[in-house]
């Protein structure tokens, strides 16, 4: 029997497909680059055709024939081309006619995880894998991944096909990795989830709604992870971290698009559904014992999103989780935050002093950060003179379009205040 | 990261390039399609223009009602945009050297010209948590 689906469960049913057919096809044919070519044709055929004939009974082993098909046609056509060069003897053998392959023929559960990880592959660059991952675990088309990224399609396409050459080239065979080997490689793989969460929840702003949700996204390929994985820690404090952060979205930007800072959002507007699932997945993962960066940020997101107000913020809390964070993965941006949660617990001059060893840190010099931070707490000292002329560094510096208004319109604003005090009752 | 790479060329120069020889004048498109070509094989391809000749450029401003009121270039510029190209790369570093190579460009007798070009980041929709 066959149903009729319309585009976005066709999309939702394919993309969760996706990792599964290429899995199946590449055991077959024992060529990554080329199978990744095929799923994603099967993958275009069906959204045209699915919608319009209706949703084959196994679609999974109709992506898996279809993509067999052009794998087979590919070698004919490869060992045709090989024929009329040099006329080598045919190499029968290396083809998979299309029929053998049942529809429903064994499914390995795996099969996503060892795409994850060849994908996260340390040879790439961070873009490289991460269109490379949106595609081949995401089931993504190139076009669809080309507009998320504001690059044109065939940039992307190319983009994609190096990143599948230089794992060719690695040659790492399509097996799961040994266990030892996986725990060293997982953080690469959750870094590049992360990545994309971030993309995704960065570029939430502003974004035209045709662009493709890569925070979802990120979302759905971490929660698939922690299905397969589902003792890690670190896998479900990721995962946290996501929903615990993207619960916020909606009040992150007022009605013009600004920028709107933790302490000012209207908390209503926070999604309670995520945070309560964040929630209970942190608890859990903390009762594992072993404590790691993603746990201890997502046990952060988790007290933030706790406070009713603002000002019912568990900041000595927060503290104790950046002291923690420190150890474990110390560095310039969880500096910055630390100091944020030292002023608040015990004043700005504590905090501003956390700021000074900064000031020679090559990896921040020129960040804007460094200026905000110092701004935001120069502001919460009083000295709003100093604070202003930090703002306008910070917009100077930064790339960021909504963050630079943000920040000339608060430093504006806090000018007016400073030079008009006794209007400052009235200024927001 | 995507940056924009400008090439400006001074006033004097357009007039120059037209007294090129033919072959030269080939030697820099096909160094030009070859660069662009390559940054599509490696990826990182945005876009890129070639300007026409400044003779033909406009200055606008909005008059009264908003019309527009048109006047000739500025006499007292010296140096005019000739193209632009803009690539996704991964670093700020990886940026300059793109650059370094659409600088040498080859010009008369296949010497490289050397041509300054401005890089600059374009800034992005997007923004993190604010602190």
């Amino acid at each position: 029997m066959k149903g009729t689906l319309p585009d976005a469960e066709t999309e939702h049913l394919l993309r969760e497909l996706a990792p599964q057919v290429l899995g199946a096809v590449v055991r077959r044919f024992r060529d990554f680059a080329a199978a990744e070519d095929a799923v994603q044709e099967a993958m275009l055929a069906a959204f045209t055709q699915w919608p319009k004939q209706g949703v084959p009974q196994n679609p999974r082993g109709w992506l898996i024939q279809v993509a067999s098909r052009r794998m087979t046609d590919q070698v004919r056509s490869e060992i045709a081309r090989r024929e009329r060069e040099t006329a080598v003897v045919r190499d029968a053998e290396t083809i998979v006619l299309a029929d053998e392959i049942e529809p429903g023929m064994d499914m390995d559960p795996n099969d996503t995880l060892i795409l994850l990880f060849m994908c996260c592959h340390p040879a790439l660059t961070s873009s490289s894998t991460i269109a490379l991952t949106l595609r081949a675990v995401g089931g993504l088309t190139t076009a669809e991944i080309a507009n998320a990224f504001l690059v044109p399609e065939a940039t992307m396409a190319q983009r994609i096909s190096r990143a599948k050459q230089s794992i060719k080239a690695s040659g790492v065979p399509f097996s799961l990795l040994a266990p030892g080997e996986r725990a060293e490689r997982l953080p690469a793989v959750l870094h590049v989830l992360y990545l994309i969460f971030n993309e995704g929840y960065a570029s939430s702003i502003g974004a035209h709604l045709q662009r493709l949700d890569l925070a979802r996204e990120a979302i759905r390929l971490t929660r698939c992870v922690k299905n397969l994985l589902p003792d890690d820690a670190e896998v479900s404090g990721l995962l946290a971290l996501m929903l615990l952060t993207d619960a916020r979205r909606a009040a992150r930007t007022g009605p013009g698009e600004e920028l709107i800072p933790l302490d000012k959002q209207d908390r209503s507007l926070w999604d309670c559904t995520q945070i309560s699932e964040g929630t209970e997945l942190l608890d859990t993962a903390l009762s594992k014992g072993s404590v790691g960066l993603y746990q201890l940020q997502a046990a952060i997101a988790a007290v933030h999103d706790e406070a009713a107000r603002a000002e019912d913020t568990d900041w000595p809390q927060i503290l104790a989780l950046y002291e923690l964070l420190k150890r474990v993965s110390p560095g310039p941006m969880v500096t910055l935050n630390h100091a944020i949660a030292t002023a608040m617990v015990h004043g700005p001059s504590k905090g501003l002093e956390l700021l000074k060893p900064l000031d020679g840190d090559n990896r921040l010099v020129e960040h804007h950060r460094l200026n905000a931070v110092r701004a935001h707490l120069l502001e919460m000292l009083g000295d709003h003179e100093t604070a202003v002329r930090h703002y306008r560094i910070a917009a100077s510096r930064t790339t960021s379009i909504p963050e630079q208004n943000y920040l000339m319109a608060h430093a504006a604003r806090l000018e007016e205040s400073h030079n008009c005090p006794e209007e400052k009752t009235t200024t927001p | 990261m995507k940056h924009i790479l400008m090439m400006n060329i001074p006033k004097a120069g357009y007039g120059v390039f037209g007294a090129w020889s033919p072959n030269d004048i080939a030697a820099n498109l096909a160094f030009m399609k070859n660069l662009n070509k390559a940054l599509g094989d490696s990826g990182e391809f945005v876009g890129a223009e070639g300007l026409a000749m400044p003779d033909q450029a406009q200055i606008v401003r909005a008059g009264k009602d908003g019309v527009p009121v048109t006047d000739g270039v500025f006499p007292e510029s010296k140096e005019f945009l000739a193209g632009y190209l803009i690539v996704d790369v991964e670093s700020s570093k990886r940026a300059d050297e793109v650059a370094a190579i659409w600088s040498s460009a080859p010009g008369p007798g296949g010497l490289p010209l050397n041509m300054p070009i401005e890089v600059r980041q374009v800034m992005t929709g997007g923004a993190g948590e604010l602190p």
